[in-house]
């Protein structure tokens, strides 16, 4: 096996390994590291992709940024078995039903690309941030700008709403 | 298969082994002799004479710390969450020590005709990984403040947790006037531009560099702004629970994060190992690269005793004025900042 082999089973096995330790952990706490765990085996794939810019936005982003909130939300929340209320039955039933449905929807997804791919380092330079930007910026300006839009639209929804007491 | 790109020869691998733990041996020592520092100021402002008993001027008296803060019993308090308990201390220091990587602590030097860069990584996206690996420093004082299970000490993790989100933001807006500026988030191509023909980068941005200061001020959590470990309101804040060398992990990572933030910002806004005045490439390689090293170091020091003189001058804000300076004050002058750099670039360049 070439390094690059290695270095790719190494990452799958910890991002799909610490996502089944996220769904597992009893304490809410360990599943938000758990989770950390895995944007870092993400941001390992997108180096091996060559996507430096990318690996880390999506640290800076997601584990310094969003996860440090939920940790906050959760500190304060204080947890407890006993004092969680229980779910019922069909309320479970109906989370089961729609899992399961995502999981056919990404199995079908998966069965259709080719199989036996050899594992490949990708050595282009479309994920280098100048070319990001270029592409963003020329390409596919008018997507850019409207997300941006989004964004600020979500902005102002939450300040609207933190005034609203 | 393409395995050109990892086809890594051991002299590469061996050369940047040894940076690595030159590197990070050198931070720990600075690190070390900056407590020792820090004492010496405080007496000096106070009218003190400061540590002198061990060895001549006090000079052994890190040593001494460190032995103290070894031989102290380690007491693991019963209610705590023991494996994070232990892990938090573990992250702030390895946080501490991971932005090391991406600082260009000097030109490549020449040993037995190979050249050496004296930079670990110069990835493309060098500050970018600064951020990131800075964002990820919060997470060593909220899992230590949340495992010890103590009111003060979640309160502290979480005033340093919304202190560091809230001064990130007003930090990377100044930087990214600068990067206009220099049109690359490389840093040792940042030094270069700034070592040839330009002026040191704090002459275009003044004020994105007085910005960045404070913010760095406030991301080390010293004082005017550390009030996580506000002793007479929250006890000890965040490390309220911790002793022994725990403890001295959480006060030795501060120092560390201290020595690197001062070698990021000398390195952005004062030329990082350009010697002022000289003309490095008309010396030999080896000679220019010690000249550099001598620099930078020399700017670190500046600015730690910065730092040093600000803590023993200037008393602590209030967590009020602290969130305004933040979001009122510093986050609408680096607004302003960028559009007033990017208003001059496109001025001056088209």
């Amino acid at each position: 096996m070439s390094i690059i082999s290695i270095l790719f089973y190494f990452l799958s096995f910890l991002a799909v390994g610490s996502a089944i330790m996220m769904l597992i952990s009893k304490n809410p706490i360990h599943s938000i590291l758990w989770l950390i765990v895995i944007f870092f085996a993400i941001s390992g794939h997108y180096v091996l992709m060559n996507a430096q810019f990318l690996a880390i936005v999506n640290i800076i982003v997601y584990a310094g940024a969003i996860m440090v909130l939920f940790l906050f939300v959760v500190m304060l929340m204080n947890l407890n078995a006993e004092t969680e209320p229980v779910k019922n039955h069909r309320l479970q039933l109906i989370g089961v039903v729609s899992g399961g449905l995502l999981l056919l929807v990404l199995l079908s997804a998966v069965m259709k690309t080719k199989a036996n791919l050899p594992v490949q380092m990708v050595v282009g330079e479309e994920g280098l941030i100048q070319n990001l930007g270029k592409t963003l910026f020329t390409y596919y300006v008018v997507p850019f700008e409207l997300s941006s839009i989004l964004f600020l639209s979500a902005m102002v929804g939450a300040v609207v709403i933190s005034k609203k007491d | 298969m393409d395995n050109s790109l990892l086809a890594i020869d051991m002299a590469l691998i061996l050369e940047k082994l040894v940076l690595i733990v030159v590197v990070v041996f050198a931070s720990l020592g600075i690190a070390m002799y900056a407590t020792y520092g820090e004492r010496k100021v405080a007496a000096f402002m106070q009218d003190r004479r400061g540590p002198n008993r061990a060895g001549p001027f006090g000079i052994l008296q890190p040593m001494a710390d460190g032995l103290k803060l070894f031989f102290k019993e380690e007491i693991i308090p019963n209610f705590s969450n023991k494996i994070l308990f232990v892990m938090g201390p573990c992250l702030a220091m390895l946080t501490a020590i991971m932005t090391s990587a991406v600082i260009p602590w000097g030109n490549h030097i020449e040993i037995f005709g190979r050249s050496v860069s004296l930079q670990i990584a110069d990835v493309n996206i060098g500050m970018l990984y600064i951020f990131g690996v800075l964002s990820l420093g919060v997470y060593g004082i909220m899992i230590g403040a949340w495992a010890s299970n103590n009111k003060f000490s979640l309160f502290g993790g979480l005033r340093a947790a919304s202190q560091i989100i809230s001064y990130e933001l007003a930090m990377g807006i100044s930087f990214i006037a600068l990067l206009m500026v220099t049109g690359s988030l490389s840093l040792k191509d940042m030094v270069l531009q700034q070592q040839t023909g330009h002026w040191w980068n704090v002459v275009y941005q003044p004020l994105g560099f007085l910005i960045f200061l404070i913010c760095a001020f406030a991301e080390c959590n010293r004082t005017p702004f550390d009030l996580p470990e506000a002793e007479n309101e929250l006890i000890g804040g965040y490390h309220t629970e911790y002793s022994s060398m725990k403890l001295g992990f959480y006060l030795f990572a501060e120092y560390i994060n201290m020595f690197i933030s001062s070698a990021v910002m000398a390195t952005l806004f004062f030329g990082g190992y350009d010697f002022p005045f000289v003309d490095e490439s008309t010396l030999s390689p080896n000679f220019a690269a010690l000249l550099g090293i001598v620099a930078l170091m020399g700017k670190i020091i500046g600015f730690i005793f910065l730092f040093m003189w600000v803590r023993w001058t200037i008393p602590r804000f209030r967590y009020d004025q602290l969130m305004y300076l933040g979001w009122r004050i510093l986050i609408p002058l680096a607004l302003f900042n960028m559009l007033a750099t990017g208003a001059a670039v496109l001025y001056f360049h088209k």
